[in-house]
Parts: structure tokens; sequence; C-alpha cells
């Protein structure tokens, strides 16, 4: 009986390790250990299909790599279409947020079709905006010969496909920053307002002068959780061209994928795979930062 | 105050078009399962048709589709449930002994980009015979559960007043039994809003399962995009397996809708 309540005790005094001590181990042994190993073999030039032992060669495949035109032009793409997705879905998520905000009949229902394509499948959410694509049979060429608009290749052009990529991206993703909004504009204290509506400013000085600046920290950590999923897309692409035509819609993850399963050259992969890690982890220290001085 | 006639009516037309081109492609997904391929590939696109079920047919019974139905829901299942046994616990301990550090250690599991640890893992997962089983789909599996349930769940825990425990604590109970007797019978809602995020998260996965699974595991969404890649597209079945795959997710967002909502914008809204 003492040696229990002693047990119970040890287990008391310490909690705070146990208790976290499974899921960390778990983390560390399926995600810390295997990028340590990912930044090992970016120092080697390992490829599967060659049946060579790995040899460390140190930075020479980040020479390969930093050289190959086609890891500049993914790099480039990932930030253009990040930029551009991210962009349009804060201002239009902004808009809706704020038209939202208000009790009207119906509320519920519309917040609920905002959530359809946050759950959705994405890689069934692309084959079907596929077939919305199609040059042929698709919808979207319809509705533009509907508008006397000549038709267009969508997916199909390497002009065209970076823009009809991003748009299932706002498509999908704009309302998560609606909901985001939705729910911070829903903490902002009336008072402001009142004494705002009192002193006789219009509609655009409240948004501009309260609104904005009360709803900022949400807004920003929105917008950088945002960012770090559209860098990372990847089953839309992947569903949608598989990264062509071409090269024309490969970002860093699809090169990466290609690089490791189709290709097998493990090192250069893992090069690829420590600059998408690098940039992620940039980004995420930012949200970690700027948290902080929130909570502070 | 009272808002004018023709004020309502401007606004019910702007949430109409709100509304409208986010639920369409679900309208036009949802018509085109229905069609025959005539009427698929008939131009200009048909918007009205007899509606036939003969796609859905075609998808249950041709297809293995109802395996892998099945192993999407062993693997959500056992993913989100071996989650919730670590992750609860690590979870109530940030919350309690305000862990910081711990909290941006599995934050940064969420973020971390997954084709990072997929290829290391394609590569021990091999060398360990786990390609194409239960168990190496499940531990991938729970690198996305694993991060939303202790997230969501730390946040829960945030918002339980200590005095519970404490008053249990006083009557003699240690903290362990404070957390199992007292703490984790009212985190119900806090459990709903992980489970439910983290199940549809895990079903949704695409990457991991098509890297890690062959035959024996594969899930629905490989199922689906192996379906496309095949030499003629049959758009009818192809959009009828996709309706059929995103139905679990819609159902259970219907059901939890207000928990989905709260776990979705919970991380950002704290500050």
């Amino acid at each position: 009986m003492a040696l229990l309540k002693k047990q119970g005790n040890f287990l008391e005094r310490n909690l705070h390790i146990i208790f976290p001590l499974p899921a960390v181990i778990f983390v560390v042994v399926m995600m810390i250990f295997p990028v340590l190993y990912t930044f090992f073999l970016s120092f080697t030039n390992w490829n599967l299909t060659s049946g060579m032992p790995l040899s460390i060669v140190f930075f020479r495949s980040y020479q390969r790599v930093l050289k190959e035109p086609r890891f500049l032009a993914a790099l480039g793409r990932t930030f253009s279409f990040t930029v551009l997705a991210v962009f349009v879905e804060t201002v239009v998520g902004m808009i809706i947020a704020l038209i939202l905000n208000r009790d009207f009949k119906g509320k519920g229902f519309t917040k609920l079709i905002m959530l359809l394509p946050l759950v959705s499948t994405p890689v069934a959410i692309g084959i079907a905006w596929n077939l919305f694509y199609d040059p042929t049979i698709g919808l979207a060429n319809y509705l533009l010969t509907l508008l006397g608009l000549p038709k267009l290749a969508w997916t199909g052009s390497e002009s065209t496909v970076i823009p009809s990529l991003v748009l299932v991206d706002i498509w999908q993703w704009t309302p998560m920053i609606v909901l985001i909004l939705l729910a911070g504009l829903a903490s902002i204290s009336s008072e402001p307002y009142e004494s705002a509506r009192i002193d006789g400013a219009n509609e655009w000085q409240v948004f501009w002068r309260i609104t904005l600046p009360m709803i900022r920290p949400t807004l920003f950590t929105a917008l950088i959780l945002r960012s770090i999923d559209a860098l990372k897309t990847f089953d839309i692409i992947y569903a949608m061209t598989g990264g062509g035509p071409g090269y024309a819609s490969e970002t860093l993850n699809i090169m990466a994928f290609k690089y490791s399963f189709e290709y097998f050259r493990m090192g250069q992969a893992s090069v690829i795979l420590v600059f998408l890690f690098l940039l992620v982890l940039l980004m995420s220290l930012i949200i970690v930062r700027f948290q902080k001085s929130v909570e502070m | 105050m009272r808002t004018s006639w023709s004020k309502r009516v401007l606004f019910f037309i702007l949430i109409l078009v709100i509304v409208i081109p986010v639920l369409f492609p679900f309208v036009w997904m949802l018509a085109s399962s229905l069609k025959t391929q005539v009427d698929i590939v008939a131009w200009p696109p048909r918007l009205v048709f007899t509606p036939t079920l003969q796609n859905y047919e075609r998808v249950f019974r041709e297809q293995n589709f109802l395996k892998y139905f099945l192993n999407s829901s062993i693997i959500g299942i056992s993913a989100v449930f071996f989650s919730l046994l670590m992750g609860v616990p690590a979870a109530y301990s940030i919350a309690r002994y305000k862990q910081q550090r711990l909290s941006i250690f599995i934050l940064v599991a969420r973020l971390m980009p997954g084709i990072s640890f997929l290829m290391p893992w394609y590569i021990i997962f091999s060398r360990l015979k786990l390609m194409d089983s239960y168990v190496g789909l499940i531990l991938s599996h729970m690198l996305i559960t694993l991060p939303i349930i202790v997230w969501i769940m730390s946040s829960y825990f945030d918002t339980i007043p200590t005095e519970l425990e404490e008053s249990a604590t006083v009557d003699g109970a240690t903290r362990q039994r404070a957390f199992l007797s007292v703490v984790l019978p009212i985190a119900g809602p806090g459990v709903v809003t992980s489970v439910t995020l983290s199940f549809i998260f895990s079903w949704n996965n695409f990457m991991f399962s098509q890297v890690l699974s062959m035959e024996k595991t594969k899930t629905l969404p490989i199922a689906i995009y192996n379906f496309v890649s095949y030499a003629e597209v049959d758009w009818g079945a192809v959009m009828a397996a996709a309706v059929a795959i995103m139905m679990p997710a819609i159902i259970l967002t219907m059901i939890f809708q207000k928990y989905v909502v709260k776990g979705l914008t919970m991380g950002a809204v704290k500050g």
C-alpha cells in the first residue's frame, strides 16, 4: 500500500514529463529523425536506381540542383503561386467576412456551405475541376463562349496553367480566411464602434481605423498559416497537371516528389527538400514570434 | 432600426453571389455523376438531362471501391485512436504546465511539408518491410492526426478552469486521478472537435498513401486518382467516385458543424 502511494507520488511529481512523453517520442522518431536523415542524404549523391552505395559528396548535390534551371523555375513558381493565391484569398476573404459579419437568416447555412470546400478531398476536387476545365467538353469554356470570349486551354497551356490552378486554390481556401476572420470579428468588442458612430465616422473610416487594426493579429496569423499551406500545395497540382504541361506547373513540392519517387535521385531530392523545409521553417518562426508578441 | 425592403433584397443577392460560386462545383460534380457518358460529352454542356444511377452502380461493382473505403476507414480510425491516447495527455500537460516550447514543437509537426519525412520514410519503411502495411500507413497518418489533436485539445483544456481539479486534489485525489475522473469527462466537446477534424484530414490525405501503399492498403484518394489515369476517362464513374469519397467528410461536417468551425479557426484567433 505504501509502495503504491509512493508510485502515485512519483507519477504525480513527473506528470509534466510523463504525460507528453509518448507524443514527443513519436514526433521525434517519425519527424525529427527523418528530417535529419534527409539533411544527411542531401550531402550524398545517392541514386536508388543506380544500385551503387551512397557516397558523401558534400555540397556537390547542392551545386547541381542550384545550377538546374528547372529548380530555379520551380522555386519562382512556388512563390508566385503562393503570393497570387494568398493575396486574392485575403482580399476576397476579408470582403466576404465583412459582409457576413451580421445576424441574418441563413447565416448558419452560409457558414456550412463555406465549410464544404475545406473538408473535401483535394484529389477529388482537382479531378472535378479538370472536367470543368476540359477544353472540349468543359463548362468553363462554355461560360466563356456565353460571354463572347475566346476559349482557353486552361491547365493545358503553359501560359494559363498557373492561374487556372490558383483559381482552384482560391475557390477551396478563401472560405478558410472567411471563417477565421468571422471568428476574429466576433471577438471584437462593440464599444469602439459605438463611440465612432457618435463621432459621426463613416463605414470606410470605421473599417480602416477600428476593424482593420483590431483584426490585424488574426489576419496576420491566417495569412501566414495559409501561405505555409499554399507553399506546400501538392494534391491539387499533382492530380490536375502532375506539374505539366512540360514543367509549367511544377512547384518545389512536386519537383521533390518526382525526384524522390519517379527518378529516385535521393541525394538531389533531399537538397530540394532542405530548401522547402527551410522556407517553411522560416515562415513558422515568423508565426511563433508573432504569437508570442501578441500573448505578451 | 428597420432595414428597408430594397436593402434586404440587395443583401440577399449579395449572399447568393457569395454562396453560388462556392457551391457550384459541388452541384456540377453531382450532376455529372448522374449523367450518361453521352450527356457528359455533349456540347454545349447539358443543364437538363435524365438522371441515372448507373455510374454509381459501376463504381461500387467493378472497382474494389468497398475495399478501399474500408482501408481508408481502418487507417483513419486507428490513426485518430492512437493519436488520442498520446495526444490528450500531452495536450493536458501543455495547458496546465504552460509548456510553450512543447506546443511549438507539436505545431511545427503540423506545419512541416509532409514530403520532407515521406522520402526518408519510404527508405526506412522499405527496409523494415512496412511498405503497403496497415502499421506503416497508420503510423504515417498519425503524423497528421496527432498535431491536430494536441493543438485543439490544449486550447480546449486552457478554457477549463483549474478549480475543478484543485478541489479534487484537495479531497485527496492525485493529479492524474483528477485528470481522468474530473477533466476528461467534461472534455467531450474538445474531443469531438479534434476527432472530427483529424479524421477528415486523414481521410483526405493523398500523398502519404500514394507512396506508402500498394494494392493491399490502398485508400480512396489513391483509388480515384488511379481511376483517372486509365486510358479512357469514364467521367461519369469518376464523378460518382468523387462524390462518394467526399460524402463521409461532408456528412461529419454537417453533423458537427460548430465544432468543425471552431477547430479550423481556433489556432488563429488566440491573440
